[in-house]
């Protein structure tokens, strides 16, 4: 027992979770560039009234599509340009990343806490229970997902409330069926008997013992997610389904500048531009926080 | 729920405990019965150690399920400490605290999301009513008498070797001071040199708390200087059962014999008198008629292959064997 004892790494302080989950988390440097984006995204949809120079559906008349500033033409008035109503397509989009933010934070919210119970539940009660709710879900995801969600918006009525239901939908499935699959393959493990023989009841076994360990491919799930639920809710908002215009929605606002794709490039290219780097920033974060959250992927 | 001293009667009683598994075959067929478990008794005394030993696949794991209540018996009674846990959830939940379980392989058996000190401070908090403090100071109390140290409570089980992750589970089985513990070969996933560690950490326990231990393995060294009793099991069924001196110095059943031919010893007088077994364990799906070891028996005869042996006491300890009882064993 004193070999034992005097084993290895001795005395190392522990530091508390956020600092260990933060030391882990900076070694991805890509990780650390896309949170780096989101803290600016969200800043700027806290701070929009405050940092956008105009109003979202304030017109200037005397100014329709006009260039981004290093254009000739262009001004420091308009920094990006202005859009077919003379609306500043900066304004617009800094408030715009507020319904980004919203969309993608609901529309995963939903998904992952519906998709995570019912996964739960199939994994733990076999039989029926479970052939039941995996057969629905082979259903859902036997339709497009863009078609099912224009269906239901079409049975919901179009808005953004709406859009973002449909969404999370048509997402619920792989959220159902990842934790499943998580579930049915950790409950054969010994920790699972060794917590039921110390008496957890069922409540406990599933959220307490079994559902952090099936956090790590949910997380993946939920961070793509939360940008393909923006990308999903643009391209509602592009067919008319999703927010209404005047709303500065993304999707939105490229479906209001389609017809001046070839006159005016900026109309389409930065609400564009906005999507894919936030998507991005939330698909590289979402891979240091599967590393940082993984304590098998730790080094001790 | 500490062992009142000289307590009567054993603390761990099984009468022949069945347990069948239905497995199915697809639609169209009825599904099969698969007998793990035909009928095992066996009786365990406060503070002793029974080992269960067999082939893989003889129900060594599914009699550690019934003990543990994980699986209630298909037949057959449980009684621990005088109770049988079938009388209702109300007693299945105080006999819960009384057997507790330690796995084979300590890197499945430790949740990997939980520090050390909520895995051992979980059945604290199911079961018992404390603050956390209590709670904090039990389990270090704990991690001292297995030897792990303070600040190893705060370590996540990676950051463990085999050995003090058998430690953490040993602890964890301790937690609620059992009367049982069932250990499901519990070092046979670990290094030589860490086995003569756990197995040292488990007489010293046991002498302490005054524990019982079912103590399940195919190690037959190991169980030679572990345990005070043996039981052979072969296909769901007790083929010998008796004291260590007795079983270990002349095992009469032929497949005691053959188990203990094929494990190594250093004794040369004891060597070159190898029993092979031919064949494989047969299915349990379709256990042969009579005796359901007289397939790959030297000794069985007609009567074997109709007549199923009864466990009876001869020679000093239960043997459930024809030839035995007729006198053709030697």
């Amino acid at each position: 027992m004193p070999a034992e004892l005097t084993e290895a790494a001795d005395g190392i302080k522990q530091p508390g979770p956020l600092l260990e989950f933060w030391h882990y988390f900076r070694e991805n440097r890509g990780s650390v560039a896309g949170l780096v984006v989101i803290c600016i995204v969200v800043l700027a949809a806290i701070l929009a009234d405050l940092i956008a120079p105009y109003g979202p559906a304030e017109q200037f008349r005397e100014h329709f599509l006009a260039p981004p500033v290093w254009m000739e033409g262009g001004s420091w008035q308009f920094v990006l340009g202005t859009d077919a109503v003379g609306r500043d397509i900066l304004s617009r989009i800094i408030h715009g990343s507020r319904f980004s933010l919203v969309i993608g934070l609901i529309v995963v919210s939903l998904s992952l806490a519906a998709g995570v119970v019912i996964g739960l539940v199939a994994g733990f009660f076999r039989g029926w229970t479970e052939t039941m709710i995996m057969r629905l879900m082979d259903i859902i995801l036997a339709m497009p997902s863009l078609l099912l969600a224009i269906v239901i918006v079409a049975i919901l009525g179009p808005g953004l409330v709406n859009a973002m239901i449909a969404v999370a939908i048509t997402y619920l499935p792989h959220y159902v069926r990842l934790t499943r699959a998580s579930v049915i393959a950790e409950t054969s493990r010994d920790y699972v008997v060794a917590s039921r023989v110390a008496g957890a009841g069922l409540g406990r076994l599933m959220f307490v013992t079994v559902l952090p360990n099936c956090m790590a491919p949910l997380i993946v799930q939920a961070t793509l997610g939360f940008s393909n639920a923006i990308l999903d809710a643009a391209a509602l908002g592009f067919l008319g389904l999703g927010a209404q215009p005047p709303t500065p929605e993304w999707g939105t606002m490229l479906a209001d500048a389609r017809e001046f794709v070839l006159r005016a490039w900026w109309v389409v290219t930065f609400p564009g531009l906005a999507i894919l780097i936030t998507v991005l920033a939330f698909n590289l974060m979402g891979d240091g926080l599967r590393d940082a959250l993984d304590p098998k992927l730790k080094r001790s | 729920m500490s062992a009142a001293p000289g307590a009567a009667g054993p603390v761990l009683r099984a009468e022949s405990l069945v347990r069948s598994y239905k497995i199915s075959r697809g639609m169209l067929r009825p599904p099969a019965e698969l007998q793990a478990l035909r009928g095992v008794s066996f009786g365990l005394d406060t503070g002793h150690t029974l080992a269960v030993v067999g082939e893989s696949g003889c129900g060594k794991s599914t009699l550690a399920r019934l003990v543990t209540m994980i699986e209630p018996p298909t037949s057959g009674r449980l009684l621990i400490d005088g109770h049988d846990p079938a009388e209702g959830p109300a007693t299945r939940r105080r006999l819960r605290e009384a057997v507790q379980i330690v796995f084979q392989d300590p890197y499945g058996s430790l949740n990997p999301r939980q520090k050390v000190a909520s895995i051992l401070g979980e059945p604290l908090l199911i079961n018992r009513r404390m603050s956390a403090a209590e709670r904090r100071e039990a389990v270090a109390a704990m991690m001292a008498q297995v030897g792990l140290r303070p600040e190893q409570a705060q370590r996540y089980p990676h950051m463990f070797s085999g050995g003090q992750r058998q430690r953490v589970a040993v602890a964890r089985a301790l937690m609620l001071n059992p009367r049982i513990v069932v250990l499901d070969e519990p070092v046979s996933a670990l290094d030589l040199s860490i086995q003569a560690q756990i197995l040292n950490l488990l007489v010293e326990l046991q002498d302490r708390y005054r524990l019982a231990y079912l103590f399940i393995s195919h190690n037959l060294s190991v169980v030679r200087h572990f345990a005070e009793a043996v039981l052979v099991m072969y296909l769901g069924r007790v083929v010998e059962h008796g004291g260590r001196e007795a079983v270990f110095a002349s095992p009469q059943h032929p497949y005691t014999r053959a188990l203990l031919s094929a494990s190594p010893t250093a004794d040369p007088a004891r060597r070159g008198r190898r029993i092979k077994l031919v064949g494989e364990l047969p299915s349990p799906l379709h256990p042969p008629p009579g005796c359901p070891f007289n397939p790959r028996c030297p000794l069985a005869n007609e009567r074997c292959r109709i007549e199923t042996p009864p466990l009876q006491q001869l020679n000093g300890r239960l043997v459930a064997c024809h030839a035995v009882e007729e006198g053709r064993a030697d």
